[in-house]
């Protein structure tokens, strides 16, 4: 069947090509059969990657090793979930899933809008498909993932890191959100080509945006708890330029989300969001690039890499091109409104959208001078977490405090003295929260201890917001407190959701703090018998123990956990030596204490003959509180995203036209 | 099993040309094959009416912001002028090229006054 995985993307590149071509002559001619013939081009050309998945799942369920793919990225003892998840585990396969993903989601997004890419932007199409045929020339020419070869008696196997629950579902939400953030892109670049400078394009993709953004927010958290829990170094995220990578567009995505509110509302800004849908969109072709290329491992490994130079060209492609269309759009993007006052809640976003980019620029800078130095002056440097932190506190603080300040200004302008009648109650808690922590000796990391503060002043900004809001609304006439809090919601999601997901920031601030600036470690070497404390914990090892599993040869190392002098439990820390793989992981022992929000975190680092096993043992305080944080970030972003009729209502009006032939 | 392999590849490459020729196949001779744009006219009432949207929303906001405190009495009473002239201007002009306000820009217009 490879034979049908070939073809099958042979037919998609045909199709994404020519919709690409048929389109942009369509748009630029004003023909409407040919853009419609595109734009089906374009919906078949997701069947024809349908069917080019489907064949590659079915090599791998069927441990068809004649595919090279499938011998490369698993063995027959590797269960099938994981089987199937190498799906994405190589590069060829997560190139086809973003093509997959891609398709997928430019398709849908044509079939929900169809007037709207037929007839407003009509260069949705090509853009989209341009996009698409990229990936398409990769995987039918450059990286397929159909090469076959005489078929070996079993696979390779699958990298044992990879092989984790949390890398079933990371990889493709990393995916939608990378891919997601296509759409916005498309339909802004659409609306520049097409001379539109209205808010279609915003109301279109608003969703598209929020939903990409959300699958990245949860693929990066799903990919913090996959590093903490199998790669066992007792941390959540170590600015490795693979984590960066997702972060940036993240980051700039989340710069959009609020500055776009501005465009909505004030119709200004309209040069900045298309600059930064375009800087989110390029981020994460970045992002793609840098795992994809081998640009990580050396400079060497990506000129020898065979997409690497693909990808660098594809980059400067999108640059060079969106940044043509934005000047040149130029004199229709210009706003008439300006910022009434440096204090106001559209201010307060733009401030907050500065320290974003500068954040995601400096973590950008971060990941590119290595490789730089390594390609002009031949020297590898690394740029180590001390470079982020830094810039994750000099720019994070801000973006907390202004996370608090913001929802309490009004829009348009605001008097000091209201602003400071709305600060008086966060400031208060915040100063309280301070001098109380200080006094229980939070004091030993200062900068955990102004984290901490900002961190209560935001979380009392927003449950003032919820609480003078719900009053409001009680006031105008909800029949009861419970209605009027859910009128408050219901009738302005985007603004009461968007104060959940800033709730949920700053539990993943509380949790970063606390394994950060609190943590403890403790390392010794144990024999059976012999017991280790770390803060209020004892452990005992009672012994090692090994068994075989399906796949690998397991050695734990057993521990007695003791708080406070009191049995809690046993644990099992040890490593996993994998058999087709030829590789060992390290299978780190967890202990949650959820009331508390930390864990008891062992490392089993050596195994030595005479039975004594090397421990590393750490204490997290408040970490749970960073996963934690990601369920209520999908809380908040769902709130966000739910359809208000009375709004859907007002803008089918506005957008019932009457629409007249174009000029031949 | 190549001879299957081939056979549904040419299925599927048939299906496509199909789908894609279909807009052809069924207007082989189209008495209006031009895109259908947005007149002037339409673009302007589009701009007026977002113009009235976001200053309806405005007023609205600026209706809660006073209830909850954000805004003083004065700064509510200076911005909530020039915010109601805006709809109404909008409206105006949206009046003048024949468009009339629809039930829900009414309902928006009474509970901003009340």
């Amino acid at each position: 069947m490879p034979l049908l995985g070939r073809a099958a993307l042979l037919v998609a590149f045909g199709l994404v090509l020519y919709a690409t071509i048929a389109g942009a002559y369509a748009a630029l001619r004003g023909r409407r059969r040919l853009l419609e013939s595109a734009r089906n081009a374009f919906l078949a050309a997701f069947a024809a990657a349908a069917v080019a998945s489907l064949v590659l799942l079915a090599a791998l369920a069927g441990h068809d090793f004649s595919f090279a793919y499938v011998a490369d990225h698993t063995s027959r003892e590797l269960p099938l979930g994981y089987t199937l998840a190498a799906f994405w585990g190589g590069q060829q396969g997560s190139l086809l899933l973003w093509f997959l993903v891609l398709t997928g989601l430019v398709s849908a997004a044509l079939a929900l809008n169809p007037r709207l890419t037929r007839e407003v932007l009509p260069w949705t199409v090509p853009i989209g498909a341009g996009i698409a045929s990229f990936f398409a020339l990769l995987l039918c020419f450059v990286a397929s993932p159909f090469v076959t070869h005489a078929p070996p008696a079993d696979g390779v196997g699958l990298n044992p890191s990879l092989q984790n629950p949390y890398m079933l579902a990371h990889p493709p939400l990393l995916y939608l959100g990378y891919v997601g953030l296509t759409v916005p892109f498309a339909f802004a670049m659409a609306a520049l080509a097409s001379r539109r400078a209205d808010e279609r394009w915003i109301i279109a993709t608003r969703r598209w945006t929020l939903a990409a953004w959300t699958c990245l927010g949860v693929a990066i958290l799903l990919g913090s708890k996959w590093a903490y829990e199998e790669v066992g170094w007792g941390g959540w995220y170590a600015w490795d330029p693979v984590e960066n990578a997702a972060l940036m567009p993240w980051l700039v995505a989340t710069a959009f989300l609020h500055s776009v509110m501005i465009q909505e509302k004030k119709n200004m800004l309209r040069v900045w969001n298309s600059v930064l849908i375009a800087l989110a969109f390029g981020l994460s072709i970045f992002g793609t690039f840098l795992t994809r290329s081998g640009v990580l491992n050396s400079i060497h490994s990506f000129t020898e890499s065979s997409i690497g130079p693909w990808f660098i060209g594809f980059l400067a492609l999108v640059a060079a091109g969106s940044a043509a269309l934005i000047i040149w759009r130029l004199p229709l993007l210009r706003s008439r409104t300006k910022l009434e006052s440096l204090v106001s809640r559209e201010a307060a976003f733009l401030y907050n959208n500065l320290f974003l980019v500068a954040l995601a620029l400096t973590v950008l800078w971060g990941v590119v001078y290595p490789l730089v130095s390594e390609a002009i002056r031949g020297v590898a440097v690394t740029v180590g977490a001390p470079y982020y932190n830094f810039f994750a506190v000099a720019f994070g603080l801000p973006i907390i405090v202004l996370m608090g300040i913001g929802p309490l200004v009004a829009w348009r302008r605001a008097s000091l003295r209201s602003l400071a009648a709305q600060l008086a109650w966060p400031a208060g808690v915040a100063v309280a929260v301070g001098v109380l922590l200080a006094l229980a000796g939070a004091g030993s990391s200062p900068a955990g201890l102004v984290g901490y503060t900002f961190a209560a002043f935001a979380l009392t900004t927003i449950v003032q917001e919820f609480a003078r809001g719900t009053r409001a609304r009680k006031a105008l006439g909800a029949s009861s407190w419970p209605s009027a809090f859910s009128q408050l919601v219901g009738r302005n999601r985007r603004r009461y959701g968007g104060y959940v997901v800033h709730a949920a920031i700053v539990l993943l601030l509380l949790g970063a703090i606390g394994i950060g600036g609190f943590g403890t470690t403790r390392e010794a070497k144990l024999v059976p018998g012999n017991s280790m404390q770390v803060g209020d914990y004892r452990l005992e090892l009672l012994g090692t123990a090994q068994r075989r599993s399906a796949n690998a040869k397991e050695i734990r190392a057993r521990l007695a956990v003791f708080r406070n002098g009191e049995s809690v439990g046993s644990l099992a820390a040890g490593k996993n030596r994998y058999f087709a793989e030829q590789q060992t992981s390290n299978e780190v022992a967890i202990r949650s204490d959820l009331l508390r929000g930390e864990d008891l975190f062992v490392i089993a680092d050596q195994f030595n003959s005479d039975g004594s096993v090397y421990l590393k043992v750490l204490v997290n305080p408040l970490v749970n509180l960073i996963w934690l944080a990601g369920l209520v970030f999908l809380l908040g972003s769902l709130i966000t995203m739910w359809p208000d009729a009375r709004e859907q209502r007002r803008l089918a009006g506005r957008f019932a036209e009457a629409e007249a032939p174009a000029p031949a | 099993m190549e001879v299957v392999a081939l056979a549904l590849a040419a299925m599927l490459a048939l299906g496509c040309v199909v789908f894609v020729a279909r807009p052809f196949l069924r207007e082989p001779e189209a008495v209006d094959d031009r895109i259908r744009v947005a007149g002037m006219g339409e673009q302007e009432r589009i701009r007026l009416e977002e113009e009235r949207d976001r200053a309806l929303a405005a007023l609205k906001e600026l209706e809660f912001d006073h209830r909850t405190g954000k805004i003083s009495d004065t700064d509510y009473r200076e911005s909530v002028g020039a915010l109601r002239s805006q709809v109404a201007q909008a409206l105006r002009a949206l009046d003048a090229q024949g468009h009339a306000p629809d039930e829900r820009t009414k309902a928006d217009e009474v509970t901003v006054r009340v």
